[in-house]
């Protein structure tokens, strides 16, 4: 596998020989942040479009496909029509909130989006407890919802944030022990190294029945935390129009919009890292010819495509099971996968322990 | 490596920086290219095209709130659960039993508020 940080670390040496290096840094972080922004953008647009397309797979349609060749540039055309929408003010709602919830929700997908381990020496923030980090940035979302709902000064964004709150705090606990079971069998915080640490077997393999447990509790948490089917009981249309965004317009709604999307990326992008090997290659023990032509591929390739497929498999969740409702779905994390979690996180460290790994 | 982990905050905060600029930039061309006229009827709560009936601010079940004290326990639980699982093998025996002590009063937090009722949704 090709290090990419020999290119990076040549970037700045490179810049090193023309300004200091304050300069260096300060051209170095504004370059990341306008990749960072440039990708956050292209990634959604491509996620909308994507998921319209398998919705309509899933019911024999054909989905958008008037715009540009095969409807590509669908979602390119709908970010410069909500653009131009206005932006409604309300008469009676705090208005300081109401500005600020869309920064807290973009804000939290920002920072979790760059943790993620890109390629091989392509992180963005490298922190040595980087998994945990994500976990913790990503719930500030949380708290933009609330304050999106309680703001707007109406009903049904009021019922809807408190039902998203719930459920969102309830499955960020499953996600977070089903993420402590991976970092017994990984010993490590780091992405970058809980990467290299899957260089011979993806941890779904190498941690057999443990890792296929807590890889089954993190696609339900993760689908329950991005608000999707069958968990979009906070944005119910039936009982609450739109739920805790119903009196954004324009491109405020946008932003709700895109960090959902990105959520979902977020959310099969971690669980790439921690269950199919990050952007490492698909290695078989003893198979060395085999491990040999799969590193040809690069790594970025199997980020991504490991990210697109986790994504499609929460996308068909959706289509599979009937919405949830409070009670069930309160159940179902409390009742359920709290406890399977526990005894699965005894039975990792059983296995690490004995050294059961494969 | 202390270095590091400063260039790492950086980046963090660069990141930081990044979505408040995407949020700032594109409220901006949205303010500068989209139409705007000021109707009384527009500010009001959407509901169902009559006058809104009573506040807004409808009382909610406190349920939620139950839930909300549940997930900080159990949260600030498993934040501690962390660090031991980075050094499971390192730690050994000892490591084991303090945090099996620990694990233990989880289970049994959990067992209570299963007893009582609290994750009951009435």
């Amino acid at each position: 596998m090709q290090d990419l940080s020999v290119a990076t670390s040549w970037f700045h040496s490179f810049l090193l020989g023309y300004i200091p290096e304050w300069a260096a840094v300060t051209l170095e972080c504004l370059l990341i942040g306008v990749g960072l922004l440039l990708l956050y953008a292209v990634l959604a647009l491509f996620y909308i479009l994507f998921e319209r397309k398998v919705c309509a797979a899933f019911q024999c349609r054909l989905g958008p496909n008037r715009v540009g060749p095969w409807g590509l540039l669908q979602s390119v055309a709908d970010m410069f029509k909500i653009l131009i929408k206005e932006l409604i003010t309300l008469n009676h709602g705090d208005k300081f909130l109401f500005e600020l919830a869309p920064f807290l929700v973009i804000i939290a997908s920002m920072l979790a989006f760059a943790v993620l381990p890109w390629g091989n020496g392509l992180e963005v923030i490298n922190f040595n407890v980087g998994i945990f980090f994500l976990l913790a940035v990503s719930s500030i979302g949380v708290l933009g919802i609330l304050l999106a709902g309680w703001s707007s000064n109406n009903k049904y964004t009021l019922i809807g944030a408190l039902r998203s709150g719930a459920q969102m705090v309830s499955y960020e606990l499953s996600m977070g022990l089903s993420v402590v079971t991976m970092v017994v069998i990984a010993g490590t915080m780091n992405v970058h190294e809980i990467c290299m640490a899957q260089e011979h077997l993806w941890f779904i393999f190498s941690g057999h029945i443990p890792a296929i447990i807590a890889f089954i509790i993190f696609m339900i948490a993760g689908t329950a935390e991005t608000n999707r089917g069958p968990f979009d009981l906070p944005e119910a249309e039936s009982e609450l129009t739109a739920g805790y965004h119903t009196e954004y317009s324009g491109i405020h709604f946008g932003f709700y919009y895109l960090a959902e999307y990105l959520n979902l990326f977020i959310v099969s992008g971690v669980a790439a890292l921690l269950f199919f090997g990050g952007w490492m290659p698909l290695h078989i023990p003893g198979f060395d010819a085999f491990n040999n032509i799969m590193d040809y591929i690069p790594s970025v390739v199997w980020f991504l495509a490991k990210a697109v497929a986790l994504s499609f498999i929460i996308i068909w969740f959706k289509w599979t099971f009937p919405r949830l409702r409070i009670d069930q779905l309160l159940t179902l994390e409390w009742k359920y996968l709290l406890p399977i979690n526990l005894f699965n996180l005894v039975l990792m460290v059983v296995v690490v322990l004995y050294r059961l790994t494969l | 490596m202390i270095a590091l982990e400063i260039q790492n905050v950086t980046l963090a905060f660069t990141a930081l920086l990044t979505g408040v600029a995407l949020v700032a930039a594109a409220l901006l061309i949205a303010r500068l290219i989209s139409p705007s006229s000021y109707n009384p009827q527009k500010g009001e709560p959407y509901e169902c095209g009559i006058p809104t009936r009573g506040e807004s601010m409808a009382q909610f079940k406190v349920g939620y709130y139950l839930f909300a004290i549940l997930f900080l326990m159990f949260d600030v639980e498993t934040v501690f659960l962390y660090p031991w699982a980075v050094n499971v093998t390192r730690l050994g025996t000892n490591g084991l039993t303090a945090i099996a002590v620990f694990f233990c009063i989880i289970v049994l937090g959990l067992v209570y508020a299963w007893r009582k009722g609290a994750l009951e949704w009435k």
